[in-house]
């Protein structure tokens, strides 16, 4: 059996709470920028939490003539845009081939909820109106893995993979084994989510899981998640392929793994997330002490950050007091399905760039969480392993490991 | 309307407590406790949500977090229901 493939990243999307692209992501990770503001784009009243990082700015009609729009809810229109910037920034020129041995997949949790929240409100409203025929397509979860392949002529394996909150680790985790096996010659993955429709809010208002302000993991006073929107994507290739074609490359992906806690629908193990970053260790090859920056889940719950602390400590050991970790969900929010792909992203950037994301918000440490969260500004530093965590309600954890691209070495 | 005396108060949260349990409200005393009711912090989403509705008051998440028992449950309630009362006498 031949050795398996090496993978690279070549192309970065990403449109979020802190910019419409990569490089307004990349300065505001860079300044520590939050993107949490009141909502604006659903009805606050009545709302317990009013706060929410959106993503300022973006003009659908810039992006998609109308008769596309008729087809695309808010959240594929994010994995599109954040699809289309990726393999603009790879630039791969698309063969015959390649699109018939290309993947894409995509990672959401909800689908998309505008319509079908339409719908219901003229159905069980007093008018009993029908709802639009197109409601079904539109909200499916995997219409921005469809939507993604038909613009660019992908025929390879394409499908969306919904684990809640760690869907689209899961979904780069599983593209990576595609690409690194052959089973796809290329791969367009990543993820994208639109949670702020005022019915799916009120869901979230029972879990009291939402912070009432903001968004300050590891702190002792954080008082939950704040929920973020957009869509991420990566163009994932063997690094022969990008070396042959002069690809800059952004980092390399090296290890992915999975675990379930079985254990409890909404609360979290240390175990069971220890297991999948230890798993993701094993399939890259990496020792412990080799990882310099871990971007945390880190969601600011409650049960989520001393949970997260206790697994690092779990796995790392002596050395997670020499790691650093910090949560971007500070700044562009809690994106549910997104989440993973939009770390995955930022910390391909920090790799790249020699930075590490900060934590912000962050007010005083919690006895629980004693790690360094990198509060408040970014810190330069040359890590060559990093890992990104996703663990998601259902005790399910998916975990990345990229390394800093050199050249080869 | 419905009644705000200590015992009408007590009564329901014990109904509320009892179906999120799962229980008969006749076992119920002021001291019983959510663990020995085998509820889960599931269990009692569902119970601060039905204690919310059937009073109609909004709990905060931080109150809502620390009930343990029956006692807890209504002294939570009446506080809440009598801060309201107070609200409409100053108006």
């Amino acid at each position: 059996m031949s050795a398996p493939r090496r993978v690279v990243v070549t192309g970065l999307g990403a449109v979020t709470a802190l910019g419409l692209d990569v490089a307004q992501f990349r300065d505001s990770l860079l300044a520590g920028r939050c993107g949490i503001r009141p909502l604006e784009t659903v009805d606050r009243a009545g709302l317990r939490f009013t706060n929410g990082a959106e993503v300022g700015g973006f003009a659908p009609g810039e992006h998609f003539t109308e008769k596309q729009l008729d087809l695309l809810d808010r959240f594929a229109q994010f994995g599109l845009v954040a699809a289309r910037e990726a393999v603009r920034d790879s630039g791969l020129e698309w063969t015959p081939h390649l699109r018939e041995s290309a993947a894409v997949v995509t990672g959401s949790s909800l689908g998309g909820k505008t319509y079908e929240e339409q719908a219901y409100a003229g159905l069980f409203g007093e008018e009993k109106r029908r709802p639009h025929p197109l409601t079904v397509p539109r909200g499916m979860s995997n219409a921005a893995a469809s939507h993604i392949s038909m613009e660019f002529g992908v025929r390879g394996p394409v499908y969306n993979v919904s684990t809640a909150c760690a869907s689209s680790n899961h979904a780069l985790g599983q593209a990576f084994w595609m690409v690194r096996s052959g089973a796809a010659e290329l791969a367009l993955a990543g993820g994208c989510e639109s949670p702020f429709l005022h019915g799916h809010l009120r869901m979230w208002e029972g879990l009291r899981v939402v912070s009432p302000d903001t968004c300050r993991p590891f702190s002792k006073d954080r008082r939950g998640m704040i929920l973020g929107e957009g869509g991420a994507m990566m163009v994932l290739e063997p690094l022969d392929a990008a070396l042959g074609r002069g690809a800059r490359v952004h980092a390399e992906v090296v290890g992915f793994g999975m675990s379930a806690d079985a254990h409890h629908v909404t609360q979290p193990s240390a175990e069971g997330a220890a297991r999948a970053v230890a798993a993701a260790l094993r399939d890259a090859g990496v020792r412990p002490e080799q990882v310099g920056y871990v971007n945390a889940h880190g969601t600011a719950t409650t049960a989520n950050d001393p949970v997260e602390t206790e697994a690092l400590r779990l796995v790392f050991r002596e050395h997670a007091s020499r790691l650093a970790v910090s949560s971007t969900k500070s700044m562009h929010g809690h994106a549910l399905g997104a989440a993973g792909a939009i770390e995955a992203v930022a910390t391909a950037l920090a790799l790249r760039e020699g930075f590490l994301p900060p934590t912000a918000n962050f007010t005083e440490p919690d006895p629980a969480c004693d790690l360094d969260y990198v509060p408040n500004e970014a810190r330069r530093a040359e890590v060559e392993y990093a890992v990104s965590n996703s663990f998601a309600f259902g005790g399910l954890n998916a975990v990345l490991v990229l390394r800093r691209w050199e050249g080869g070495k | 309307m419905k009644e705000n005396t200590q015992e009408a108060i007590e009564e329901r949260v014990k109904r509320a407590v009892a179906a999120a349990s799962h229980t008969a409200a006749e076992r119920l005393t002021l001291d019983t406790t959510f663990a020995e009711l085998d509820m889960t912090s599931l269990d009692a989403l569902a119970l601060i949500a039905d204690l919310e509705e059937e009073f109609g008051v909004e709990i905060p998440n931080e109150d809502a977090m620390s009930l343990g028992d029956v006692r807890q449950a209504v002294e939570c309630v009446r506080g809440l229901t009598a801060g309201e009362a107070s609200g409409v006498g100053q108006a």
